[in-house]
């Protein structure tokens, strides 16, 4: 084995040659993809600093090509000459950024309680509702994940006026809830079955009820897939656009909505699009780069046994 | 060892393999005897469910007669039969407890979920089929009229959506594309390399980012065809007039391929996890028996990788299902249609012309279609596995 071994390993560096060719296609593959990934941030938010004729003449390079300017963030009110100044698009903008928070964790949190309690319901117990037996209620929720937003689309555009709820964020909270609920529960399902039931055994022995077990022993250990579940929550009640465009018109207007709407009449701000752009996909920017680890679980709970 | 988790979770309602597997059998067995319960406890929980559904089959009934106009007494809106819900959901779950003691707080697992889902899905689907067969156009005045079939009809006949659907077929068939990008780059992370968090970081950045306002930047100002770095670099490649927008079959790749830059980070992601899961000893068992890289990739790495791609293009196609936003905000479905997705046409459907009824039947018609294709998918990805491995 161990010959063998060294034979493999001296088989790998044939030649310094190749092994260099390898490595410099491996990296300038992985610099190429990099590039393709960041330009377009890199354009969006430089952008944001350019006046109409950068734009126009596609300069690339700050301070190379052109002279950064605030105007694109001056028009949103949030440039450093008039961040004190008052601004209506700032408001505006300010109230859409709020209520894109405020829909997204709100939507998120509710998912993550009703998920979680379901998945775990699931993972634990036997149900029988009617006919329908554990294996058809985990189908029916994650079955959800098909239904086009397009279906559901129009009948809650009726419905929601019926209801007075059109253009409200709790209506825009229910059904982003309901958009990522199917995903949330998967995700929990994983979680919940990594838990090995001889913790709740004991704990249920030592005098904790079902409930009890559950908030003081599972929940702690289950944690780090709730933080995986919201965040993966979270990004795609952001970047929700087709609910919000279609149910929402002047309070409980979102972010993305904001930003598609920019097409003036007069033609298009490209600084201040950019700026607008910037600033709606800076927060999960951040979210991304500081919880990349916890997306990465989100996305490949289940994918891998 | 790799449960293909999509397949075996939709194909679970098969009941074959999935439940074995389930810690459950054996221990809910502690469950306390009903007989603990006493019969006053039980009196109470079944008055008190029966007294919140009489409520919320009382508020629904007032609500009908007021709304056709029967009788003075109601509300303006639909909203308190909401309400009405709410606290009979809530009574379901107290009564759930009283009567049936420790099962009942089993049952409260699910119930909220459940109902939830049910109120959320099942009423509006439902309710959609009743407008799907009725005239109703928002901006006309004479309100919503049954019309029967009448929509059904115009929908066989229209162009438009036809070619909708076309471009989802389309649309689709560009995901094995981006499965390919996607598995090679999961590859390359999955190699020798130094910075591989950084570079993780990175590739995964485009899932992150609002569809909208990046489509929005990349569509309408990276690809300008005066301007744009794009467009410049495409004349550089010899490309006379870069107009990416302007010819159906450009504006469908431009469309594909911006729709790609945001989703194969997804599929990246699943194959990367992939690779890591496997056994480092089938790999070196593969080198040492002389198979080179490429034999090796193609005998030991993608056969065992198969699951896992199988999940991830089907998650990914369930995805491009939906495609919407990126057309709506880039090209609204121009030039003539070209690039419409069948969401972004009953958009449309709906901004445009207010037509509630039409739009409604096609999203209909497009739900049946895409539960008989993902359906017959799910069966054919389960037998292909299968098969292979």
């Amino acid at each position: 084995m161990s010959v063998q071994t060294t034979e493999y390993a001296a088989s790998e560096i044939r030649s310094p040659a190749s092994f260099f060719a390898n490595r410099l296609f491996i990296y300038g593959a992985l610099v190429f993809w990099a590039f393709i990934c960041l330009f377009p941030i890199y354009w969006t938010i430089t952008t944001s600093f350019k006046t109409a004729v950068d734009v126009t003449q596609g300069h690339l390079i700050p301070f190379v090509d052109f002279r950064p300017d605030w105007k694109g963030w001056r028009s949103l009110g949030l440039s450093p000459d008039s961040i004190f100044r008052t601004s209506t698009v700032r408001d505006e903008f300010i109230k859409r950024f709020m209520n894109s928070v405020i829909t997204s964790v709100g939507a998120s949190s509710l998912a993550i309680v009703i998920g979680s309690l379901a998945a775990y319901g699931l993972t634990r117990y036997r149900y029988h509702f009617a006919w329908f037996k554990n294996e058809d209620i985990s189908f029916f929720f994650l079955s959800q994940l098909i239904l086009p937003p397009v279906v559901l689309a129009l009948p809650f555009l009726v419905l929601y006026r019926e209801v007075g709820m059109l253009d409200t964020r709790i209506g825009l909270i229910l059904l982003y809830t309901l958009m990522v609920l199917p995903i949330v529960i998967w995700i929990m399902r994983d979680q919940f079955n990594s838990i090995p039931v001889e913790l709740e055994e004991a704990a249920l022995v030592d005098g904790l009820s079902i409930w009890g077990a559950f908030f003081r022993i599972v929940m702690p250990i289950a944690l780090p897939g709730m933080v995986a579940a919201f965040i993966l929550a979270m990004v795609l009640c952001w970047n929700e656009y087709f609910f919000a465009a279609l149910l929402t018109s002047t309070d409980a207007k979102t972010i993305p909505v904001m930003v598609a709407s920019q097409t003036g009449s007069q033609g298009i701000n490209w600084w201040s699009m950019a700026a607008l752009a910037t600033a709606a996909i800076t927060p999960l920017a951040v979210i991304g780069i500081a919880l990349e680890r916890y997306l990465i679980m989100g996305m490949t709970a289940g994918a891998v046994k | 060892m790799t449960g293909e988790p999509v397949i075996k979770a939709f194909s679970e309602r098969t009941r074959r393999v999935a439940d074995q597997t389930l810690p459950t059998d054996a221990w809910p067995a502690n469950a306390a005897p009903s007989d603990l319960i006493s019969p006053g406890r039980k009196r109470l929980g079944r008055a008190l469910m029966a007294a919140a559904t009489l409520g919320l089959l009382a508020v629904i009934a007032v609500q009908i007669l007021y709304k056709t106009e029967v009788d003075t007494i109601g509300f303006e809106t639909w909203r308190p039969v909401v309400y009405a819900y709410v606290l009979w959901g809530i009574a379901l779950g107290v009564g759930q407890v009283l009567t049936r003691g420790e099962d009942g707080q089993r049952a409260l697992f699910l119930l909220p979920a459940l109902l939830f889902t049910i109120a959320m899905v099942i009423f509006p689907t439902l309710f959609g089929f009743y407008i799907a067969l009725t005239d109703w156009n928002l901006s006309s005045f004479s309100g919503r009229k049954f019309n029967g079939l009448d929509n059904f009809w115009q929908m066989l006949a229209d162009p438009y959506y036809r070619n909708a659907l076309f471009n989802m077929v389309l649309y689709v068939l560009a995901v094995l594309v981006e499965y390919v990008i996607a598995f090679g780059l999961a590859l390359l992370l999955n190699a020798q390399i130094r910075a591989r968090k950084f570079f993780r970081v990175v590739f995964l950045m485009p899932l992150m980012l609002s569809p909208v306002a990046v489509s929005w930047m990349i569509g309408k100002s990276l690809m300008e065809y005066r301007f744009g770095p794009a467009a410049a670099l495409a004349r550089q490649l010899g490309w006379e007039n870069p107009a990416f927008f302007s010819n159906p079959i450009t504006a469908r790749i431009s469309i594909m391929v911006l729709d790609a830059w945001t989703f194969i980070p997804f599929m990246m992601i699943m194959l990367l996890a992939g690779l890591q899961a496997m056994s480092r000893e089938v790999l070196e068992a593969a080198r040492v028996d002389g198979a080179n890289a490429w034999q090796t990739f193609w005998q030991v790495t993608f056969p065992l990788m198969l699951p896992v791609s199988v999940t991830a293009i089907i998650l990914r196609i369930i995805f491009k299902l939906k495609l919407a936003d990126i057309i709506i905000t880039v090209t609204s479905g121009g030039p003539g249609g070209a690039t419409d997705s069948v969401s972004s046409f009953i958009y449309r459907e709906y901004r445009d012309r207010s037509n509630v009824g039409y739009g409604t039947m096609l999203a209909m018609a497009y739900l049946i279609i895409i539960i008989v294709f993902v359906t017959w998918l799910l069966k054919f990805a389960n037998r292909f596995v299968r098969n292979v491995n």
